[in-house]
């Protein structure tokens, strides 16, 4: 990373251009977005695409490694200075989230072209790729602003993009699933401003940095309270926290492919940072966590959601809904991180973004790359899938393994830092439930599995047709990912604990 | 369509150039009484949009065919982002006015009008755009 900054500095105009790359980070691909509309062209707004989410990604690297080297980045926007301005912010949680985001998005776009030509219809593939950018703009917003009402405003522009991309999908069950979403996805939304809002009406600010330092003063009125109780239930919404995840089954069943593949591995993961950045930042500094006992709630709603997830997920026929309900299991450690509320659980919960966007991308091109050649993803169309299309379903297969955790991939470095931290705490039933679930996981993996290699394929059908090259790559590359920081685990988890310690420097005195 | 209203036909006729001429009016007066990009845009798209109400949307995509409102959509926003960017490429940080100008006062000025122009431009285009998309559905009349 700090490789990658000192490579950039190299470049011509980097010392102009340096100051600026936070909000860089987010005009790129704003600003890129509508030029799709000139274009109106299928493969050349493919191609714009894809140079510019390249382009942002190698920016959230350059950001990466600035901050490991010299720390937090402030911008202040129109050189307003906060409070009264908003400021991005970032610091070694963000850069890394963005990362993340950013990776997903870049390696994706390859996947998408020939995904994209058979399941959209030509005279609008060109608004597929420029929701796509609204929608990585959004998320990189998100992610980057450190102002409360600036993350709404991303948080509309990454939530309504979204809406369009899942009801792009074929069938027209898209489009209810993209209502549904759009309906659950609003509330969420407005449960948070009306949190924001009571936050603002308290302490007359919305910097989050500044809402940090005034909130404690006020932490004992009831509008500060219900604040806290708005948005953790309006971030709950749009990250899929067991009980509110309804949405997200068939928003994931039926968008195309490459939509699954990017919101999977980027929209929840961009809300449990948001929720972490307002737990653990904006309130860390108050006593709610103790007086809510919102450790307890989150870490029973957590474990519940990893049963309940995983459990729905074993009787899918749709390989597809099945990955989705695990996405709603997987999501359930990422809250359990948050619930135990210590370094370690912040760390795992973190480790567990990186490590789940990884596996998750791989499982869902695979199973995309699938649909792509059979035309259906239900099981019983799936019989010997792993003669017909070796690579795609080894490549399941691997992404498989580590949705269960077992070693030497990288669902086991995040499974086990959970674990761990939950036995620093002494809670022995959630770390044997973390375990217990993955037993879960093997279940439905297993069915997967059993149809694609034991099972024989239909007479007739070809063998060895697998999808093209431009998708399989992007899925080998994510396979080999979630391989190389399954063994080199120690990479992630040190960029982890020092976003943990990011999140929770602010907060340390009122930490339980 | 409404043909044979003679009455809303003409009314409407008076009516249009004062609705355009008033939302010009709300867009340019923003930054001195109630108004800006916004609320300039609804009202400029509205009459447009009572045009096509009476007189049918294929007519009033004969005055602004659908690459035009493409057009405006695209050219608003960009409008509005790039300022922001030249404000970057002078020297200040992005949607800083400052430098726009060598007064700071009057760079304020121009990056306010020349954002809400930007914002006027593409809501107009949306408002158009929506209706002309529903009204312009087959089977609705």
């Amino acid at each position: 990373m700090t490789a990658i900054y000192a490579y950039f500095l190299t470049l011509p105009f980097a010392a102009v251009i340096e100051p600026h790359l936070p909000v860089l980070q987010v005009v790129v691909p704003l600003l890129c977005a509508p030029i799709c509309v000139l274009l109106r062209h299928a493969k050349l707004s493919w191609l714009w695409a894809t140079i510019v989410t390249w382009l942002v990604f190698f920016i959230a690297l350059v950001l990466l490694g600035k901050v490991l080297a010299g720390g937090l980045i402030i911008y202040e926007i129109g050189n307003w200075p906060p409070p009264w301005g908003i400021e991005y912010r970032i610091d070694a949680a963000n850069a890394l989230v963005l990362v993340i985001i950013t990776a997903i998005g870049a390696i994706t776009l390859p996947y998408a072209k020939a995904s994209v030509e058979k399941e959209v219809s030509e005279p609008r593939i060109y608004l597929f790729y420029l929701m796509y950018m609204l929608c990585l703009t959004g998320l990189i917003g998100i992610t980057t602003t450190a102002d409360a009402f600036n993350l709404f405003v991303f948080l509309e522009i990454s939530s309504l993009s979204s809406y369009v991309l899942i009801s792009l999908g074929g069938s027209r069950r898209a489009l209810t699933a993209s209502y549904r979403y759009l309906v659950m996805g609003t509330l969420g939304a407005t449960f948070y401003i009306i949190g924001v809002g009571m936050m603002y009406m308290m302490t007359g600010s919305l910097n989050m940095a500044d809402l940090a330092t005034l909130l404690p003063a006020v932490d004992h009125t009831r509008t500060v309270l219900a604040a806290f109780a708005f948005v953790v239930v309006g971030l709950g919404l749009k990250l899929a926290m067991f009980p509110l995840h309804t949405w997200l089954p068939n928003a994931y069943a039926f968008a195309p492919s490459a939509v699954t593949v990017f919101l999977a591995s980027t929209a929840t993961k961009v809300a449990i940072y948001a929720l972490l950045r307002l737990v653990l930042t904006v309130f860390g500094g108050t006593d709610l966590f103790n007086v809510t006992h919102i450790s307890l709630m989150l870490v029973i709603l957590a474990v519940i959601g990893m049963f309940a997830g995983a459990f729905v997920a074993i009787f899918q026929k749709d390989v597809k809904r099945m990955l989705a309900y695990s996405s709603v299991s997987q999501v359930g450690y990422m809250v359990l991180g948050i619930g135990l509320a210590t370094a370690a659980g912040v760390t795992g919960s973190i480790v567990h973004l990186f490590n789940h966007a990884v596996m998750k991308g791989a499982a869902f091109m695979a199973v995309g790359a699938m649909f792509y050649v059979v035309g259906s993803v239900r099981l019983d169309d799936l019989a010997g899938i792993g003669k017909r299309m070796p690579v795609t379903t080894a490549v399941f297969l691997v992404a498989g393994l580590s949705l269960i955790g077992t070693p030497v991939t990288v669902g086991f470095i995040s499974k086990w830092q959970l674990v761990q931290a939950a036995i620093e705490l002494g809670w022995w039933y959630v770390a044997a439930g973390v375990l217990l679930s993955s037993l879960l996981a093997i279940a439905y993996v297993w069915r997967v599995v059993e149809v694609a290699y034991l099972q024989a394929p239909p007479e007739g059908a070809a063998l060895r047709t697998e999808a093209p090259v431009s998708m399989l790559v992007p899925m080998i590359v994510l396979a080999a990912a979630a391989v190389w920081f399954g063994i080199d685990g120690d990479t992630t988890l040190r960029l982890a604990g020092e976003a943990a310690n990011a999140l929770m420097g602010a907060a340390q005195g009122g930490k339980p | 369509m409404m043909h044979r209203k003679v009455v809303l036909r003409v009314v409407s006729k008076f009516l249009i150039p004062p609705i355009l001429l008033f939302a010009l009016y709300v867009q340019f007066h923003g930054d001195f009484g109630p108004g800006g990009g916004f609320q300039a845009g609804v009202i400029f798209g509205s009459g447009f949009i009572l045009y096509a109400i009476l007189f049918g949307v294929d007519t009033v995509k004969k005055v602004l065919p659908p690459w035009a409102t493409r057009l405006m959509l695209v050219a608003g926003v960009l409008t509005y982002g790039l300022t922001g960017v030249a404000g970057l490429i002078l020297g200040g940080n992005y949607l800083d006015y400052n430098v726009l100008a060598h007064d700071p006062v009057h760079g304020q000025h121009y990056g306010i009008l020349i954002v809400e122009l930007g914002v006027g431009t593409t809501v107009a285009a949306a408002m158009i755009t929506i209706f002309n998309v529903f009204a312009g559905q087959p089977g609705g009349d």
